[in-house]
């Protein structure tokens, strides 16, 4: 059964904004989740933790504490008043039994409960790799990292994950094969 | 555009190298594809990233699954390409395979230049053969390399009679010839010394003996064809025509004493007379005997003064009772240059093939020879390393078999007689008689120029290709070029030739040994050929080369009635 982490509580027809159940709960950075009802894929990309109240800001408070954990103990009202959002950016979504990994027609609904995916789910949606050029295009200020990042999450979940990454590798050359300096930047994130 | 990935890696561009490896003897290992090119210059193909660039040489055969055509061709370039410009100015990581491995094929890739030249028949069989390639194969056909079944069906087999030369580039097919094609134009063997063009030649008048369509005279300059050859390199002496096909091939010599010295006895020892030179052959001779134009052009005079039998006589008896000077006079040339020339003849006559009068005429006796389905070597020994002697003696034997030629096939023509045996004559050296200044005059020139239809064509072996005139040059139908490296010579072995600037980069690019650029007339497309060993293997198959059934009935006839 796959791991239920949040919420939809923002959604555009690239990404979705989910908020997680528990703080500091989210996917990591490239991490593959999926939303219910249309089934809609994504990568993780931004993730955020940050005051309910953005008039509220943090206020340090560990000073005469002995450790971290001191500071959360001393402060149970943290845990409610903060909370951990990620942004995921949409890399295809599944139509009548089959993966298309463009963008879907309609985002996914608020309140839409996020998935993390399963590696065998891994495995069978990044069998093909149309979701770089996605993620690539994106237009997230960080979009080689998560391409990156992306990879590096999906290659342990594959049978032969070197062949994987080779595969990933060729993929992405042919994306950025007019940006050699670009390539060459996520290729050694990726590089064993 | 990205392929499906599956995880047993079955059809990804990962393990596409091994598995063409398997398939390149049977059906062609698969290149890359078509992505642009023209008639004119030729397709460019983008290699597919499992095949490399190392893999691929000029000169390999390559053909091309276009829509609707199958076409066949030859890799004239190798290049490398890249999508982005700015991949020269990138610092890569070159120590980090798996970053370098993504590049190649895909950023990085390589390309190969295929002229497209024929396009194969649509179905096998049916008598129909590969024609000239008059289009180019669309955008994203895809180039294989070609098939043994290919190379045969554009070059003939052995078993349709064709001569088989060697093999081409980087293949164990048998490249065939039709032996019978290339004699009907003239052929050139060219390259550079030590290349192996007495190798090549060896081996192509082995062919024209064993195949016994058309006769060869050769002027075999430093006695490498007749009896036995040498291999320098090797240090071992090579079977020659007459140890190969014994009876089929007569031996001339023109120093009997050198064939002793050899071991070798010779059919017959050619003698010369004074009363055979002409005039030509002195203007013939101008160059290697360093003679002014005034001085070659007094034979003219002398010629006319004392008649065709002995004006060579006579003016060399006048020189030596001193009365060159009232000659000098009488003839109205320069007497310094008609000392030069008395000089220079006197040279001659220390040969010891020339007599003053001879009664034998050796031409008519090669003829004879000839018609007798014979092949004849005439051998210079000793008188191989002068030139003078060599270029005398062949302009003079040739020039009287070409009359007989031209005699006997005019009365063939009329009706009245058969048609003479196609003959090969093969001379080296060959700019030495069709340089510019006297191809027009030699009979080489002429031989050369029209008597492809007098069924005399010229087998030309020379090393350098930019001596001889561009107009005889033209008429070399079929040429064997082994390595030039001289720029000069290879414009002009390349002359004429469609898509000669491919061909370039080919020819600078042979092998010093055993390989040799074949293209004109005989051959549907150029072609590098690695020529078969001339040795034990090859004296086996030749053996069969031995008289006709209808040869040895008439021989026993002849012996005992």
């Amino acid at each position: 059964m796959a791991r239920r982490v949040g919420e939809v509580v923002e959604s555009t027809s690239t990404s979705f904004l989910s908020q997680c159940y528990r703080l500091e709960g989210a996917p990591a950075l490239g991490g593959l989740v999926r939303t219910d009802s249309p089934d809609i894929y994504g990568v993780v990309g931004r993730v955020t933790t940050e005051p309910l109240d953005s008039a509220r800001p943090v206020l340090a408070r560990g000073e005469d504490a002995e450790s971290e954990e001191d500071v959360i103990r001393d402060n149970p009202q943290l845990a409610r008043l903060l909370t951990s959002r990620f942004e995921v950016f949409i890399a295809g979504h599944m139509e009548q039994g089959s993966i298309r990994q463009y963008l879907p027609p309609r985002p996914p609904r608020v309140h839409s409960f996020v998935y993390d995916c399963s590696p065998d789910e891994i495995s069978l949606f990044t069998a093909r790799l149309d979701l770089l050029r996605l993620l690539l295009n994106s237009g997230a200020p960080h979009a080689d990292e998560i391409a990156g990042a992306c990879i590096r999450q999906a290659a342990p979940s594959h049978r032969q994950p070197d062949e994987f990454l080779a595969h990933a590798c060729r993929t992405l050359a042919v994306e950025l094969s007019a940006d050699v300096a670009r390539l060459n930047a996520i290729l050694r994130r990726i590089a064993p | 555009m990205t392929q499906a990935y599956e995880p047993d890696g079955k059809s990804n561009g990962l393990t596409d190298g091994l598995d063409h490896g398997r398939l390149a003897s049977v059906e062609g290992q698969r290149l890359g594809m078509v992505i642009e090119g023209s008639v004119g210059n030729g397709v460019e193909v983008r290699l597919e990233p499992g095949v490399s660039v190392e893999q691929v040489k000029v000169g390999t055969f390559v053909t091309i699954q276009g829509s609707n055509n199958r076409f066949f061709g030859v890799v004239t370039d190798v290049g490398l390409g890249s999508t982005d410009p700015r991949l020269r100015f990138t610092p890569l990581p070159a120590d980090n395979p798996f970053v370098i491995q993504a590049l190649q094929g895909t950023v990085a890739f390589g390309t190969v230049s295929v002229l497209p030249q024929l396009t194969m028949p649509e179905v096998l069989g049916g008598g129909q053969g590969p024609v000239a390639a008059k289009s180019i194969p669309a955008h994203f056909s895809q180039a294989f390399t070609a098939s043994q079944n290919d190379v045969e069906m554009v070059f003939g087999s052995e078993a349709d009679g064709n001569f088989w030369i060697g093999s081409p580039l980087d293949m164990e097919t048998k490249l065939c010839l039709d032996l019978g094609e290339l004699v009907k134009r003239s052929v050139g063997v060219f390259g550079k010394s030590g290349t192996g063009k007495t190798f090549l030649t060896r081996l192509l008048l082995a062919g024209i003996v064993q195949n016994g369509e058309a006769a060869s005279l050769i002027f075999d300059m430093h006695s490498e064809y007749g009896w036995q050859g040498q291999d320098a390199d090797k240090g071992i002496s090579v079977k020659g025509l007459k140890q190969l096909f014994g009876a089929k091939v007569s031996t001339f010599t023109l120093d009997d004493e050198h064939s002793r010295r050899r071991g070798v006895s010779a059919d017959e020892t050619v003698q010369l007379g004074f009363n055979h030179i002409e005039p030509q052959d002195i203007e013939l001779l101008r160059e290697s005997l360093n003679l002014s134009e005034v001085a070659a052009s007094a034979a003219f005079n002398l010629h006319e003064k004392f008649g065709e039998e002995k004006w060579v006589k006579s003016f060399l008896d006048a020189g030596r009772d001193g009365s060159l000077l009232d000659l000098a006079e009488e003839l109205q040339v320069n007497a310094g240059a008609l000392r030069a020339l008395y000089n220079r003849l006197g040279r001659f006559t220390r040969h010891g093939f020339m007599v003053e009068h001879s009664r034998t005429d050796t031409a008519a006796r090669i003829i004879e020879h000839l018609e007798r389905g014979q092949h004849v070597v005439l051998e210079f020994g000793r008188y191989g390393d002068d030139e003078a002697a060599y270029i005398l003696v062949s302009n003079l034997l040739t020039r009287r078999i070409h009359r007989k030629y031209v005699e006997a096939k005019e009365s063939a023509m009329g009706g009245a007689g058969k048609e003479p045996r196609p003959l090969v004559i093969v001379i080296e050296e060959a700019h030495k008689f069709l340089n510019s200044s006297v191809a027009s005059q030699t009979i080489f020139g002429i031989i050369a120029r029209e008597l492809r239809k007098y069924n005399v064509t010229l087998m030309v072996i020379d090393q350098r290709p930019s001596g001889i005139e561009s107009e005889v040059l033209s008429q070399v139908g079929t040429r064997f070029s082994c390595l030039l490296d001289n720029d000069r010579d290879i414009d002009a072995v390349l002359s004429g030739t469609p898509g000669s600037r491919q061909l370039r980069t080919v020819l600078s690019r042979l092998e010093a040994k055993q390989q040799a650029l074949v293209f004109g007339h005989a051959l549907p497309l150029p072609v590098v050929v690695r020529t078969r060993d001339y040795g034990a293997s090859f004296y086996e198959t030749v053996r069969g080369g031995g008289d006709s059934p209808e040869e040895q009935k008439r021989k026993v006839d002849e012996l005992f009635g």
